[in-house]
């Protein structure tokens, strides 16, 4: 057990745990924030992405040792009114069904927007592919993230 | 009403509701075929507790509960839509909140058999109602008016010809003391202000930032948390084991050998107990455990397919169905089709594990979980603990994902057992590879399909199955065929299919099943629609066609017009890569086509998948179509990748590594429509699934000449 403190969402967690300790684990339990979810444990799934210095990252093979300085944000600290471009299309399109992947799809598809306000169809099927959801939301996924890539240009060309 | 103006900001945290002077409920009176609708004063002069569905307080706000669960297929969507339309109130001022598990109070509550809103609806339409009317009496008598000249609209009453409005929470004090109407008149379609209408989801906005609380991410104070390593073979005994590893890994606080009703049997474990998942998943890992599992087969999958091909060859089952002669038929026929079609083994993969909290103190036992089945777990946990069942609560989450598997009782009680035996609530742990391996699962089956064709028509046809049937492992009787045996086969074809018979084969393995999204359906559609397209094919006839002669029902040639005319289907040419395959599931229809084309590497290739469903009544469209989604993606994966194969008696594959997922680079394009009839509701959540996979081998069959009678099977090498 070592003491260490995790900056997630600009918030200071001061917290003791094992240092092999999956991020993901350390982010539900240790700090109470249930929204990054555990969906395999294995890089399969996706459900646990978060953002690690801007980068998405599955926090379930993540050592919480490595995010030690860095900044995590979570799903939870993606906007604070709920209106990220990628939520705000999520919302509108009525992405989820039982919505236990969608913490983990809508960060992973932030980054991916990030990196390419432009995707095409193809774009958006590589930069999801690491994303399960069983309850099969996959067309309005890519849906969303064109409506996505559309507001943030909208907001672009204002600003 | 502007959908974008609704706001989807008005929940409830918790369901106790205070103040609420105004509620309607049903009662359910013994042996009664409905319910009665009575107000809490009448429920009182019963003696009975009000069963609350519908609250309206002092200022107005609305409250409702949800007695089924919410697991993506949008009833916390479709209750309140069906509410406010008869109640008229806005969407907006109505709070959901979850209700407790009761069947005293709600009736059944299982959520399953796509029934959340065919199996109310007509009392929910009737219950809003009469609020409503109550609501309008009550403004009557306070203005000395005729009632007959008042409405109700966006929560207020109107006196029409002096313009006087009341708000509903001025209303429900003296509307609390009105007793209920008998007879209501309920709403045209045509007159519908909310149903029918494609309403965002209330939930959606809780499910894009993190908030939504689903089981796993229920925090009780004190909670702890268990992961538990179980006997691997499915079922079975703890002989002994070491805990002194796991009992030096920092944080784990407790070891205690478990054990979990599967069934009518058990299945034993060793729980670790620690301050958080990762202990107790590390402390699970170090645990050493012998087995004991005495009389329970070491089964492999060729086991089970080669005594199930035995079976069908060997025995001729009991009779679910038999009209005229097809046995003499075809043990006379010159020609005939004797095929064998093989279905695999199925894990429910809900994208959330398993999981459940307990918190069993003085007595009395609370649960908060992800569960579908609520008063399930009510009777089953009072049944094996010896606790009361009204010291027995149940609480409803979010759930991620369902599909059957939460509708059973075994994980609560594992969580009972390990609260009562550490005296603290705990929240167990189910990890992914649990989950992948342990179980229930959907059976695979396999069929016998014989028939004859003369002169272009069905002479006989017969179907044995051989299978495992979930109603033995619910202490149904053994000497009865599966009640399930003719699911996904359309009821009409027996009415123009003079000699026919549905043979049931009994067959078990130790293997614990349960239902799975469309159940019986979900196999039984790919055998029956697979081998009716043979048999199309054999008469030398369009496949559609074909089964519009068989299928003498108005309701179902509409839906194949619907088929043949977004589809294209007319102008298709010939071996161009089209299939069909028409299913009924819960009261629903749904007929899919499914073309394909080679693909330019090896394989073919799904370019495009039409889904009609006719579900009679339904309330948004939006989410009736999400569950075809849903299904199709679902149904894809069960085709084309999935099955649970069994080695030395336990599951092999155990994560998404090995039994994976379809991704979002798998799926084809998907075009959806809902026929609009005026029918009873049908089911909406499960009813697409069966029918895809028939439909898609069919259309390899039209490519390709090729005749697929197995699944899963590779698109990629077919
Ligand atoms: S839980 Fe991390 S990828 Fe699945
Ligand atoms: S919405 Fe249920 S797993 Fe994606």
């Amino acid at each position: 057990m070592a003491k260490i403190t995790l900056s997630i969402n600009k918030k200071e967690f001061p917290m003791e745990a094992d240092p092999q300790m999956p991020l993901l684990w350390a982010i539900r339990d240790l700090t109470g924030l249930k929204g990054t979810k555990y969906g395999c444990g294995v890089a399969q799934c996706g459900a646990c992405v978060v953002h690690l210095d801007g980068e998405a990252v599955r926090s379930c093979v993540t050592k919480v040792s490595r995010a030690v300085g860095k900044q995590v944000v979570t799903i939870e600290g993606l906007s604070q009114a709920n209106d990220h471009p990628v939520q705000r299309a999520w919302q509108e399109i009525d992405v989820p069904q039982c919505g236990y992947c969608h913490s983990g799809q809508i960060m992973s598809a932030a980054v991916l927007l990030r990196e390419n306000p432009n995707p095409t169809d193809q774009d958006i099927d590589y930069g999801m592919a690491g994303n399960i959801c069983r309850c099969g939301t996959y067309l309005r996924i890519r849906k969303a993230i064109h409506a996505a890539a559309d507001m943030q240009k909208k907001t672009a060309t204002k600003g | 009403m502007d959908e974008q103006t609704l706001s989807r900001r008005n929940f409830l945290k918790t369901s106790a509701v205070t103040g609420a002077v105004f509620s309607l409920g049903f009662y359910w009176p013994v042996n009664a075929k409905s319910a009665k609708i009575i107000n809490k004063a009448e429920a009182e002069s019963y003696g009975i507790e009000m069963n609350s569905w519908v609250h309206i307080d002092k200022t107005g706000k609305v409250t409702i509960f949800d007695h089924r669960a919410e697991m993506g297929q949008g009833s916390y969507q479709a209750v309140p839509q069906i509410v406010a339309e008869e109640l008229e109130v806005n969407l907006n001022e109505i709070n959901v909140a979850f209700a407790q598990g009761d069947n005293k109070k709600y009736g059944s509550q299982i959520t399953g058999g796509s029934s959340t809103v065919r199996g109310s609806y007509k009392n929910l339409l009737k219950l809003s109602a009469t609020a409503r009317e109550m609501l309008i009496q009550a403004a009557a008598t306070q203005w000395s008016v005729d009632k007959a000249g008042c409405y109700a609209e966006g929560g207020h009453v109107f006196h029409k010809s002096s313009g006087r409005k009341m708000h509903y929470g001025e209303l429900v004090e003296a509307a609390s003391k009105l007793e209920a109407p008998k007879d209501v008149v309920l709403k045209k379609r045509s007159e519908y202000k909310l149903i029918g209408k494609p309403l965002l989801r209330l939930d959606t906005p809780l499910k894009t930032n993190g908030s939504a609380v689903f089981g796993l991410d229920k925090q009780i104070p004190g909670m702890l948390y268990a992961a538990v390593e179980r006997n691997p073979r499915l079922r079975g005994k703890v002989k002994s084991f070491d805990e002194t590893a796991a009992r030096k890994v920092p944080g784990v606080r407790h070891v205690v050998k478990v054990k979990m009703g599967v069934f009518s049997t058990y299945r034993e474990g060793v729980a670790v107990v620690a301050d958080s998942t990762w202990a107790a998943i590390q402390g699970k890992k170090a645990l050493k455990v012998e087995w004991d599992d005495t009389g329970f087969e070491h089964l492999s999958s060729e086991d089970i397919y080669k005594r199930q091909l035995e079976a069908l060859q060997t025995q001729e089952g009991l009779v679910f169905k038999k009209q005229g002669e097809p046995t003499e038929i075809i043990a006379k026929a010159s020609k005939k089709i004797d095929v064998i079609y093989e279905t695999p083994y199925q894990y429910h993969a809900c994208m959330e594990p398993l999981n459940c909290i307990a918190h069993y103190q003085d007595d009395k036992l609370e649960i908060w979980g992800p569960i579908q089945g609520p008063e399930m777990v009510q009777d089953f946990i009072s049944k094996e603990m010896s606790i009361p069942r009204e010291k027995i609560v149940v609480n409803m989450t979010f759930l991620g994902g369902g599909f059957g598997r939460k509708a059973f009782m075994d994980y609560p009680h594992e969580a009972a057992v390990i609260s009562k035996a550490i005296k603290a609530p705990v929240q167990v742990v189910w990890t992914r590879e649990d989950d992948a391996t342990q179980g229930p699962f959907r059976p695979g089956i396999t069929y016998r399909c014989e028939g004859v064709v003369n002169n272009g028509k069905i002479d006989a046809f017969k179907v044995k199955l051989a299978g495992q049937n979930t109603g033995h492992w619910f202490g149904g009787k053994k000497d009865v065929p599966n009640g399930s045996a003719s699911e996904g086969f359309l009821k009409p074809y027996a009415d123009s299919i003079k000699n026919l018979a549905i043979m049931d084969v009994p067959f078990e393995t130790p293997i614990p099943i349960l239902w799975w999204r469309s159940v019986y359906a979900s196999t039984n559609g790919f055998a029956y629609e697979s081998f009716l397209d043979e048999l199309a094919h054999e008469a030398n006839k369009d496949p559609l066609e074909f089964r519009r002669e068989y299928l003498k029902d108005e309701r179902l040639h509409k839906l194949i017009d619907k088929m043949e005319e977004v589809s294209g289907w007319q102008n298709r040419k010939k071996n161009e890569g089209f299939g069909t395959a028409i299913t009924e599931c819960f009261e629903s229809t749904v007929g899919h086509v499914v073309k394909v084309s080679k693909a330019p590497n090896g394989g073919v290739k799904i370019d495009q998948v039409w889904v009609v469903m006719d579900c009679g009544w339904y309330v948004n469209p939006d989410t009736v179509r999400a569950q075809i989604e849903g299904s199709v993606v679902m149904a894809l994966g069960a085709a084309t990748i999935h099955e649970v194969k069994f080695k030395d008696g336990m599951a092999v594959d155990n994560n998404f590594s090995t039994y994976q997922m379809p991704r979002i680079t798998d799926i084809p394009p998907i075009d959806i429509h809902i026929m609009e009839n005026d029918e009873d509701a049908g089911g909406v959540g499960e009813p697409a699934l069966p029918a895809f996979a028939p439909a898609l081998t069919n259309a390899i069959f039209d490519l390709t000449g090729k005749r697929i009678r197995r699944l899963p099977f590779s698109l990629q090498t077919v």
